[in-house]
């Protein structure tokens, strides 16, 4: 594999995703939302202004959980199939590049806007309440930047591979927003139905694992976990055992899930 | 039967007993193809006949359902066929550009991925006639400039080998003088260069040897004046008689039994069979007849595209 190569791709990426202000915009919505929740999210409750670290990223994670893979798929879903649609993809495949080189370089351009407008975005928002954050809070809200940045790179790895298997863009960006649909939406609402029809008595054990087969449930366990006081706010403690909610095993959990569907996609991609 | 498939080592691309089938349709169908370094080569053939299907394979674009193809010293496929693309130019049929990066960025861009030196772009756009264009986005362009981009992309990094499907598409008569200018500059390099079109007129004049290809074979293949040859196509000689002698050439040719003869205007136009040429010609002069001018007309590359069609036609039939 030719590393330049890889990087004249992602290169290009980027680079027109700073160009047409995508990361820009996508660094602003971040930006208000994260402010918005952090001033404004206890207005229900009676008070308005920052409460605590733990209350703000409780708030957030349930935002990014919608907003991220939303906004990775529908930046990858017409990476290869885009190309192939227009017609440039046989031009880039004459060069001397492999097909496997200019998929990990789409994916990694991608992933650098997404995690760049990600950093970005929310890094703005610790800037503005750093007056008001503890070393610990600070720590806690990196642990939530960095674990937003993975959740996109899952969530972009599966559009990726989409583009791949997808006929026409069409198709893509329908399969797309199914793809959001069934993890954002339906699948706690399945593992839910589950547990209510059997009456609790079968699943319970392999619950917090069925838990790890969706990236937006590990985005949410590992955030919630690393906070004590959230940890009884959303009461999943009770359900996730202590020894899966290690935060280095999820990571890992996590990063599975941005390899391997780009393993399947290079593999579909490779002919 | 004897094969006059020269040795490999005296070809720049190789074909050999290929095909592409998808399902029961055969885009290709057996080719066998040898072009030899230095040469401007032509394949032509109507839609659907397959070049485009061919020109991907030997890029290595599609896989082969069988044969062989090596280009530049390397087998399509292969390893080492990276090494021989940086070799290669390539510009697609219709070629698609990204809207949104300038004419000088398009082709940083693909300069980058050819290890070319990026200092030749500037060069590359003027010598298209895109100098004044090369800051402006290519969502601003014509189809004409596209196509000229397109072939700027090709050139990059001094290419030995040259793929240009349908390369005038899009083009106006001006800009196709300039095309074949640059292409002579780079057969004058040594540059070679296989290229396809429909528009036969336009190639004839211009390639040392083409394939015609229909129905994913190749049917014919040589220099134009061999293909005219082998279809034995008959010619057109154009009389023009002194005044008032039109009647007594007119004769004359009855004599011959010159298959078709039209008058028109002051002109005797004659088809006949090559065989015939020279009986008509020595007739013509031995005669006392007050003859003017004659013109001989050779069959055109249409005429040789559509006999071999036709044949192709009857065969099917």
């Amino acid at each position: 594999m030719e590393i330049r190569q890889v990087g004249i791709i992602a290169g290009k990426e980027f680079w027109d995703r700073i160009r047409n202000r995508w990361v820009l915009a996508v660094a602003l919505v971040f930006t208000v939302f994260a402010l918005v929740i952090a001033y404004f999210g206890g207005a229900q409750q009676g008070t308005v202004g920052f409460r605590s670290i733990e209350f703000t990223i409780a708030s957030l994670v349930s935002l990014v959980i919608y907003l991220i893979p939303l906004i990775a798929l529908v930046l990858g879903f017409d990476a290869i199939v885009g190309e192939r649609e227009r017609g440039s993809l046989d031009l880039l495949l004459s060069m001397p590049i492999t097909r496997f080189e200019l998929l990990l370089g789409k994916y990694l351009g991608l992933a650098a806007a997404l995690a760049f407008s990600t950093l970005a975005g929310f890094g703005l928002v610790a800037v503005v309440l750093s007056t008001q954050l503890s070393m610990n809070a600070l720590f806690h809200y990196f642990g939530f930047m960095l674990s937003s940045v993975l959740l996109g790179m899952a969530f972009l790895s599966l559009a990726v591979m989409l583009s791949v298997f997808a006929s026409d863009r069409t198709r893509a960006s329908g399969l797309a927003i199914a793809l959001w649909f069934f993890f954002v939406l339906v699948f706690d609402l399945l593992l839910l139905g589950a547990l209510v029809v059997t009456g609790g008595q079968y699943g319970g054990e392999i619950f917090p694992y069925l838990l790890l087969l969706n990236p937006a449930d590990v985005f949410r366990i590992l955030n919630i976990f690393s906070l004590e006081e959230v940890r009884t706010l959303y009461g999943l403690a009770t359900v996730f055992p202590g020894r899966l909610a290690e935060p280095w095993l999820l990571t890992l959990v996590m990063l599975a899930w941005i390899a391997a569907p780009l393993g399947i996609a290079a593999w579909r991609f490779r002919k | 039967m004897a094969s006059t498939i020269p040795a490999p080592a005296e070809s720049l691309v190789s074909v050999r007993g290929v095909r592409k089938h998808y399902g029961a349709v055969h885009a290709v169908d057996g080719v066998d193809l040898e072009v030899r370094p230095g040469e401007l080569f032509g394949l032509i053939g109507h839609n659907g006949a397959g070049k485009t299907t061919l020109f991907k394979m030997m890029l290595g674009l599609i896989p082969l359902t069988a044969g062989e193809i090596q280009v530049a010293g390397a087998r399509v496929g292969d390893g080492g066929f990276r090494a021989a693309r940086r070799r290669i130019g390539y510009l697609p049929e219709n070629v698609v550009l990204y809207d949104n990066l300038t004419g000088l960025e398009t082709l940083q861009f693909f300069a980058r991925l050819k290890a070319a030196p990026l200092n030749e772009c500037p060069g590359m756009l003027e010598k298209v006639g895109l100098g004044p264009a090369a800051k402006r986005r290519v969502r601003e362009y014509s189809k004409g400039m596209r196509q000229r981009l397109g072939f700027a992309q090709a050139l990059l990094g001094r290419p030995q080998l040259l793929f240009l499907d349908e390369p005038t598409n899009g083009l106006d008569p001006e800009a196709i003088r300039e095309f074949y200018a640059i292409l002579r500059g780079l057969k004058q390099e040594g540059v070679t260069v296989i290229l396809t079109s429909h528009i036969l007129a336009e190639i004839q004049e211009r390639v040392d040897r083409l394939a015609i290809m229909t129905a994913g074979r190749i049917r014919a293949l040589g220099t134009v004046q061999a293909l005219r040859e082998e279809m034995s196509l008959p010619l057109w000689i154009e009389v023009r008689p002194g005044t008032g002698s039109l009647e007594r050439v007119r004769a004359l040719l009855a004599g011959l039994h010159v298959p078709q003869v039209e008058e028109r205007g002051d002109e005797l136009i004659l088809r006949c069979p090559r065989s015939m040429k020279m009986t008509v010609l020595e007739a013509l002069t031995a005669s006392s007849v007050e003859v003017l001018d004659v013109h001989i007309r050779e069959p055109s590359l249409e005429d040789v595209f559509f006999g071999f069609s036709d044949l192709e036609a009857g065969h099917g039939n």
